[in-house]
């Protein structure tokens, strides 16, 4: 291997670092927030990169029916709530952000998707999409289960990804997509090649990191959910429904999700199944910071975006098995530093 | 013998599996090998799961193993398919103990998360290796053979899968009811009781991983000579994932709901392959999304799975009586005296915060002492560094001469410490004997592997009888066979007391026995502490109830804000005015 190979992969390892890192960050935040190890988050990636090529061909991706279909699901349960509880003079509000908003963004996409918008534009309508799925999604599968153990909620959140991997293949087909890059300039810095795109990327994955310190340290929302995250009893005496922090993560997950996927696009073809592998480069990195540290969690997926781009140099067939081997060393040193006996929740 | 309905259904299950492969056509054999097949593996979750509370999903990677160990060298060593069976059971066992240790000690998210990981790189690796065949795998294995007589016959061989089957359900059942069993069972939501009887938590649950790991490894290994062929994709993590959902569907709390859930999704599964890609016109796997929403539904709906309703029509085993037995060793009193515990300036400190402040007292034997002082004196704060829950900050805690202080608590109970706990930690789901047997943990020895095959009855049942005599002793003989969760809490307490009475200890801690108790209860439970001061026993009695405590502790110990502000009669003790003064703010 020489220099220029070096830096080549070097590159490759930081911009797909930036993409896992994100996502990495996406499970932290849900994990410490309500307890979910969220398994389908790879499935929302995916999903982005795969309604913004359907997005591309000026079809109307398959994500439009099943937001229309988790709309309907989460009206039905908001309604039957409302009225078991005597509590129908808050149902329209209800329903105007559990249907309602849901609805809206799926009919402009329906209504915009054949006009062939300018590139920005069909971006800003994945991110709604995929971003407006990870509350419905919340309120559907894990809020009548919240006070289950972290045992029950990883079944369901393995369950989910069978269901969203099933309607994967079903919406968007076997064929794997690869969305065009927003940049294919590069320059030479010191003789070493680097690509816009790339830069792209890691500076988009940078500054959601720096938006999301900013929203978790400044706002009130921000400091709601880290209260929860701390506390959830205390914070729920505190008047934070945990219902509304559920759905405040789960919306901010899959934005950062989102993200992901419209960033991955271009460096590879994404297929309906793609997600799981991606998800699991997150859960790499998250594991190296516990599942409780932003920043170890965000090295640890930098770390895990480089070994896979060396190991791919090296022994191409065994990339997989080089990065989730990773997991166990990094098990091996938590495990022996790790002296008290937690009973478990 | 009297009729017993639930062995006449078990006894037309085994009828139905022996006609079935004289009569069911090729179709329905080659389901019930499937069935079978999975079963064993998912009966291995059962235990990990539904009673022990970890999980794993990747049960098809052990599987894998099991396949493919047997396939390596029996293709290409000629070796015999007995011998690789034992050789992937070694295997399989080094490598859960690997894994078990790294990720058990530590919380129950991180199994699962590394099952995952190292199911997919299993599985690209058995994809990847030239000499395990890569994707396209390996073929030629041979068939087994039982001295002369070949099982290459599919009809034959079901009836080795189902005799597996149903030895591993034995040897389960056999395992959930003994003494290992009872304390795998208390590791979900019983742990920190659990080792305060001498079960060493971390350890069962390696054990209950090995387990299911070597479970699915003998599937592995029955499914590799009923194909004689083999490739990486029956070993994936989605079917790892399915195994897993076959325990919850069937029911994770019960042996016969991995049968039931391996059924289910088998058929379940058959339909909808051949269905779903005819109704939305492509192929595909397109059951997934069928397995996943049944699951989502499940757990909201019937977390507990499909055969606790199917249990619920079947007729009901009737409780067999405990017969009288030996007792189990016991520690026997000695009549020394001088200190049996003897708590030396100890110190515990949460942040700034000093709980218990440099505290000195001891325990003599053969005498009750009371602990008493107001709220947030740092009465259970001393509770818990004496038993063990708590580490010391600083200082010593002596038992017979031997420092216990920072110990695990499974080790202080072993030097013959028993304890009751304030907030009732009792196995809800277990009956009462069960959860007294628990207490005698420690007074046993029979393993896990003398506990499956049936070879520590002649222990089991002088630890029941213990048990019996026990619950008896407190005053609950008439609801031996009664869930404990179905007990009115007073009642409850007393079978606290019964399990700390069963573990034989030398010094018995009772936290605040008498709260939640009647007036006649309480009386009740004054002349039991009493019978067993009289018979030698020493008892540490942590108690609000003034009455209670004055009326039977021989002496008092005083806390107020971490420290010690008297010790001595009870008489004196209501005289003293600095305690007077700190219970009733120093008014009068």
């Amino acid at each position: 291997m020489d220099l220029t190979i070096a830096a080549l992969l070097t590159q490759d390892g930081i911009t797909n670092g930036a993409i896992y890192a994100l996502l990495a960050l996406a499970l932290v935040l849900v994990f410490t927030v309500t307890r979910i190890i969220w398994v389908p988050a790879g499935e929302f990636v995916a999903w982005g990169t795969l309604t913004l090529a359907g997005l591309q061909l000026g079809k109307v991706p398959g994500t439009v029916g099943l937001l229309l279909g988790m709309a309907i699901v989460a009206g039905a349960m908001e309604t039957w709530q409302s009225v078991r509880a005597a509590e129908t003079h808050r149902l329209p509000r209800r329903l105007l952000v559990w249907s309602g908003v849901p609805i809206a963004i799926a009919a402009s996409i329906w209504w915009l998707a054949p006009m062939q918008m300018p590139l920005a534009v069909q971006v800003a309508l994945t991110l709604a999409a995929v971003t407006a799925t990870g509350p419905l999604l919340y309120r559907i599968a894990y809020q009548p289960l919240a006070e289950a153990s972290v045992l029950v909620l990883l079944i369901v959140s393995v369950a989910l990804h069978f269901a969203m991997v099933g309607f994967g293949l079903w919406f968007f087909g076997a064929e794997g997509s690869r969305t065009p890059p927003f940049s294919s300039a590069s320059f030479s810095v010191g003789g070493v090649n680097i690509s816009v795109q790339s830069l792209l990327v890691v500076g988009t994955s940078v500054a959601l990191i720096g938006a999301l310190g900013l929203f978790f340290g400044q706002t009130l929302y921000g400091k709601a959910l880290r209260a929860t995250a701390v506390n959830r009893a205390g914070a729920r005496l505190c008047g934070i429904s945990p219902d509304f922090a559920g759905a405040l993560t789960f919306a901010l997950a899959s934005l950062l999700c989102a993200f992901c996927g419209v960033l991955i696009g271009p460096i590879t073809t994404i297929y309906y199944d793609s997600g799981f592998l991606v998800s699991l480069k997150g859960f790499v990195g998250a594991i190296i910071g516990g599942l409780s540290s932003y920043p170890i969690a965000a090295a640890g997926a930098w770390l895990v975006g480089l070994i896979e781009s060396f190991s791919s140099f090296w022994a191409s067939a065994f990339k997989e098995v080089i990065v989730f081997t990773l997991i166990i060393p990094v098990l091996l040193w938590r495990s022996l530093t790790t002296h008290h006996h937690e009973e478990d929740e | 013998m009297k009729f017993d309905g639930a062995r006449a259904m078990f006894v037309l299950f085994v009828v139905i599996l022996i006609a079935a492969p004289l009569a069911a056509p090729q179709f329905w054999i080659t389901l019930g090998n499937y069935i079978g097949l999975y079963s064993i593996v998912a009966l291995g979750l059962v235990l990990l799961t539904g009673v022990a509370g970890q999980t794993s999903f990747g049960q098809a990677a052990f599987v894998g193993i099991g396949a493919y160990t047997t396939a390596y060298l029996t293709t290409r060593y000629a070796a015999s398919p007995w011998l690789t069976l034992a050789i992937g059971l070694v295997f399989t066992a080094a490598l859960a103990l690997f894994l078990g240790f790294i990720t058990l000690r530590m919380r129950g998210h991180y199994l699962p998360l590394a099952t995952i990981a190292w199911g997919i790189s299993l599985f690209y690796v058995f994809g990847n290796l030239e000499m395990l065949g890569g994707h396209t795998g390996m073929t030629g294995i041979p068939a087994l053979a039982i001295a002369s007589f070949e099982l290459k016959d599919e009809r034959r061989y079901f009836y080795l899968i189902w005799a597996i089957a149903l030895a591993a359900l034995w040897a389960t059942r056999n395992l959930l009811d003994s003494r290992p069993g009872r304390a795998i069972r208390a590791l979900k939501g019983g742990l920190e009781m659990a080792e305060a009887f001498g079960v060493n938590a971390a350890r069962l649950k390696i054990i209950a991983f090995v387990y299911a790991a070597l479970l699915a490894c003998i599937s592995g290994w029955l499914y590799a000579h009923l194909q004689r062929f083999v490739n990486p994709t029956p070993f994936g993590i989605n079917q790892g994932i399915e195994y897993l959902f076959m325990a919850v569907i069937g029911g994770a709390g019960s042996v016969w709901g991995a049968v039931l859930g391996a059924t289910l999704i088998t058929l379940l599964k058959e339909v909808l392959q051949d269905y779903l890609p005819r109704l939305l016109g492509r192929t595909g796997n397109f059951e997934l999304v069928v397995f996943g929403l049944l699951m989502v539904l499940l757990l909201q709906f019937a977390r507990e799975g499909l055969w606790p309703w199917i249990e619920r029509v079947l007729p009901k085993r009737r409780p067999r009586p405990i017969p009288g037995a030996a007792p189990l060793p016991s520690r026997g009193r000695t009549s020394e005296s001088g200190a049996l515990l003897a708590v030396r300036q100890a110190r515990k400190q949460f942040g700034g915060l000093v709980a218990v402040n440099d505290l000195s007292f001891e325990i003599r034997h053969g005498e009750i002492l009371g602990l008493i002082g107001p709220n947030g004196a740092g009465k259970s704060t001393t509770f818990a560094l004496i038993s063990g829950a708590l580490p010391l900050t600083s200082g010593d805690i002596l038992l017979r001469g031997e420092a216990i202080g920072s110990r695990p608590p499974y080790e202080i109970a072993r030097r013959g410490l028993g304890r009751t706990f304030q907030h009732v930690r009792l196995i809800p789901t277990m009956t009462v004997a069960d959860n007294v047997a628990l207490g005698a943990y420690l007074r046993g020895t029979s393993g896990v592997m003398a506990a499956a095959l049936h070879l520590d009855r002649a222990e089991e049942a002088r630890t029941l009888a213990e048990a019996a005599r026990a619950t008896a002793r407190v005053g609950l003989g008439a609801h031996m066979f009664d869930t404990a969760g179905s007990l009115p809490l007073g009642k409850q307490r007393l079978v606290e007391i019964a399990r700390a009475l069963a573990a034989d200890p030398a010094l018995l801690l009772l936290d605040e026995p008498a709260a939640g108790l009647r007036y006649l209860e309480k009386q009740e439970l004054a002349l039991l502490l009493r019978a067993l001061k009289a018979e030698g026993m020493t008892i540490l009695l942590v108690e609000h109830d003034m009455d209670f405590v004055m009326g039977l502790a021989d002496r008092l110990v005083v806390m107020d804000f971490g420290e010690k502000l008297a010790e001595g009669l009870p008489a004196d003790i209501q005289e003293n005015p600095a305690v007077r003064e700190a219970y009733l703010g120093g008014v009068v």
